[in-house]
């Protein structure tokens, strides 16, 4: 069997393109142990034991919280847009970069999280719809005043408005937190922990903002 | 044990086809990295690979996931610890054990099952210690999560650093289980050289800090208003080796303190340097500390800085100095050259999740920044990033990585997820260069899932790979220009029982007739040492080596014949081959003098 394994190397060229395919061993000889707490036993688990999937599945209150973050996210982009022509302020240009780009790949995140899951991906403008709305979200009529707004007081309603759409992000992991079995499959917890800690730190940047323009 | 391999030839016109499992082809112009425009696939991608070869694979066990890591981060490969013939994978499912005896051959010996991510390992003699921080850890290892919700206090919860006694490596029990306030992300063992029996854990949180309802005395409160906070710090662990059972939080050290002030949030404040800079996170944690016991030092890089920290008590760690970079995102690993003269810091910029490798990400983002460690202060001295372009489907950002013990060079290989595995040398800190590398193409051509290389690691003359969904890789490294047959025969010398990447061990290599030659080869490259110089050199040591008992003595006086010219050589040579004349004439001293 010496070297059956070995993958042929072209030193002379820059390249080798290979693929080792390995069946893997036969898993019913390889032991699976099941800890205890400190203190307690270990016990070698049976074929019929063995868990198919170690891992914690996700929660209908998980789905819907990632259902419902992508149309809040949405939103957040379309106020960027906004902003994009309607401010005169570099560091307002930045903060909306920093938010459409967080916000679009979290999208993308959201959407391949339920695809995988097999659960189903609301339409980015499903938050248009009546009773699509989250909270801390902006109605229409807010919307609107913004679409109109120009100047300073373009960037006061964008940053009161981002408050507290970033707020209600807040209120949305709350209510995750507070769901019983939600959070304890590992991406839903990472993504839930991570928005809550990135949104508060904009918060407060943006707080700090807002008192500039109030000047 | 079935296994196949498939190669395909290359093309030396520097146009290349390769075909994989199921005959996909592709064609690379010239003068293209190969490694971009790999075909995808979980188990079939295509792989490109320089100056290393992939000697074995392993795929992940039953229970643990497939390769397509569509089940996501729950059932992620993270980090490796090693011990004698055992290689330890952790992973946020649980660990497995693996049998890397013959590396070649490696095979799954067992399989625990004990979810809570990150799941990082370390290995101490018989201790086996585990990261924990997520909110389905549970005190029992149990995997069907924690009942209730994620901000009800529960006593089932365990977030923190298991402790497993593995004196049977066959049945690993659980002996200790350390709660902390945000979990441990992940974890680094600090020996005590004044007393040996006890061993200190440095935890590393980054997890949002949980009620004390549910472990009393922990609070997320403002640190100018509390300052009994459990952000600005990191958990210091006692464990007596004797008595496991016992490990308790000794300290919290402030190591973000003001040194002026005291203020506990001293360091960088969170957000931009200026215009066109990147956001780094705010310093309120470590990500990671390397710490380097026999030099009484540890690196962090703790999120909005890279810190150095003076361990020689290890107790109560004092920083030294503390270095901030526009570049940065998110301070995330470190590594120490073996002399203890340099520092390079990861920067995982979006994560390790998203694509950081792309044509349009810059080469300063998402990198290793390199500095030079003078009177206890780093001075930067260059970035380093995978100098091959991935798809908006591979996750790629720096990772984690270790040196590989080549006398006389400092050399890292090193984990880019799905961006691979690279090898560089960063002897000349404001030239790091590539030597070898192995790389697949995406999971999927059309899907962004984690997966690629957590770490990889040199352990023992080979190079492990802990991949997130596809398994367990081993490599060897060839010889060529940029390193010689000599070199890594030299690296392989050094023999170590048990190994953790984040505690990091200080290698010396025996004076024997391959170190000298590695040094030889290396001063031949620079061209510092002449063809002809070399050529003498290397007769003379090989009289020496065949030489019989009669006469060896004539050998040896001819050999030290060589070396004053070679020592004064060595004085006006650039300070690294300096140091590599004086190892070698060192060395060729040593062996003669046997």
């Amino acid at each position: 069997m010496k070297r059956t394994n070995r993958v042929n190397v072209c030193l002379a060229t820059t390249v080798i393109a290979a693929v080792v395919v390995f069946s893997g061993q036969a898993s019913a000889q390889v032991p699976v142990v099941q800890p205890g707490a400190p203190g307690k036993p270990s016990r070698e688990l049976s074929e019929s034991e063995r868990p198919k999937a170690v891992a914690s599945k996700h929660s209908p209150a998980d789905t819907k919280f990632m259902q419902g973050m992508i149309g809040h996210h949405a939103q957040a982009v379309e106020m960027v847009d906004l902003l994009k022509t309607r401010t005169k302020r570099e560091d307002m240009r930045m903060l909306g970069m920093r938010i459409e780009v967080s916000q679009n790949d979290e999208i993308k995140m959201m959407r391949l999280w339920l695809q995988n899951r097999g659960e189903s991906i609301p339409s980015e403008h499903a938050h248009h719809l009546p009773g699509g709305t989250m909270p801390g979200m902006l109605t229409p009529e807010e919307m609107e005043k913004l679409r109109v707004a120009k100047g300073a007081e373009f960037d006061r309603l964008f940053l009161q408005g981002m408050i507290r759409h970033h707020g209600g992000a807040l209120t949305m992991v709350q209510e995750l937190m507070s769901s019983p079995g939600a959070m304890q499959e590992a991406e839903i917890h990472d993504f839930a922990t991570h928005v809550d800690a990135d949104q508060r730190m904009e918060i407060l940047r943006m707080n700090t903002m807002l008192k500039g323009i109030k000047k | 044990m079935k296994k196949q391999s498939i190669w395909i030839g290359c093309v030396v016109a520097g146009l290349f086809v390769w075909a994989a499992e199921g005959g996909a082809q592709q064609v690379q112009q010239p003068g293209q990295d190969p490694r971009v425009g790999l075909k995808a696939g979980a188990t079939d991608a295509g792989v490109a690979a320089r100056n290393m070869e992939l000697v074995a694979t392993l795929p992940k066990p039953p229970g643990f996931g497939d390769a397509t890591g569509t089940g996501g981060l729950a059932f992620a490969n993270s980090d490796i610890a090693f011990k004698g013939g055992n290689m330890f994978i952790g992973g946020f499912a649980g660990f497995n054990f693996y049998d890397i005896e013959d590396p070649r051959k490696i095979r799954l010996r067992t399989s625990v099952p004990c979810p809570g991510g990150q799941g990082d390992l370390s290995v101490f003699g018989n201790l086996l210690f585990m990261s924990v921080e997520q909110g389905n850890g549970r005190v029992d290892c149990g995997t069907q999560g924690v009942t209730g919700a994620p901000n009800a206090p529960s006593p089932e919860r365990f977030r923190g650093v298991r402790i497993f006694d593995i004196s049977d490596i066959n049945k690993p029990v659980q002996v200790a289980a350390v709660q902390t306030c945000r979990g441990s992300h992940t974890h680094s063992l600090v020996p005590n050289p004044k007393d040996p029996s006890m061993i200190y854990v440095y935890g590393s949180g980054t997890g949002g800090v949980r009620s004390d309802k549910e472990l009393e005395g922990c609070s997320s409160g403002d640190p100018n208003a509390d300052p009994n906070t459990a952000l600005f710090s990191i958990d210091v662990i006692a464990v007596p080796i004797k008595n496991p059972a016992a490990a308790k939080i000794v300290s919290r050290p402030r190591i973000f303190a003001d040194t002026q002030t005291g203020a506990i949030a001293g360091l960088w404040p969170g957000g931009a340097h200026g215009e066109g800079t990147q956001r780094t996170s705010t310093t309120n944690q470590c990500h990671d500390i390397t710490v380097y016991p026999e030099l009484g030092l540890a690196a962090g890089a703790c999120s909005g800085n890279g810190i150095l920290l003076d361990i020689s008590d290890p107790v109560n760690p004092k920083r030294l100095s503390e270095v901030s970079d526009i570049n940065f995102a998110y301070w995330h690993s470190a590594t120490f050259n073996n002399d203890g003269t340099k520092v390079i810091f990861t920067d995982e910029w979006g994560g390790g999740t998203s694509p950081r490798c792309r044509e349009t990400d810059l080469p300063s983002w998402g990198a290793n920044a390199i500095f030079e460690i003078r009177d206890k202060k780093m001075i930067f001295r260059s970035y380093y990033k995978l100098p091959a372009a991935q798809t908006d489907f591979e996750n790629c950002v720096a990772h984690n990585g270790s040196l590989i013990p080549v006398p006389g060079r400092d050399i890292k290989a090193q984990a880019w997820y799905q961006g691979g595995v690279s090898v560089f040398d960063f002897t000349d800190a404001t030239r790091p260069v590539e030597i070898a590398f192995f790389d697949r193409g995406p999971v999927f051509a059309d899907k962004l899932v984690t997966a690629g290389y957590w770490s990889t690691y040199w352990y023992n003359g080979f190079i492990y790979g802990s991949e997130i969904a596809r398994g367990v890789d081993v490599f060897e490294l060839k010889p060529s220009e940029f390193l010689s047959a000599n070199e890594i025969a030299a690296a392989k010398l050094v023999q170590m029982n048990e190994f953790n990447a984040q505690s990091q061990p200080k290698m010396s290599w025996p004076q024997v007739p391959v170190v000298a030659r590695a040094y030889m080869d290396q001063l031949t490259r620079s061209k510092s040492l002449k063809p002809e110089q070399a050529t003498a050199l290397n007769d003379a040591l090989t009289a020496v080596e065949r030489a019989n008992a009669a006469d060896r003595a004539a050998a040896v006086a001819a050999l030290d014949a060589l070396l004053p010219a070679l020592e004064k050589q060595g004085g006006s040579a650039n300070p690294i081959d300096a140091a590599r004349y004086r190892a070698m004439v060192a060395t060729l001293r040593g062996f003669a003098a046997k």
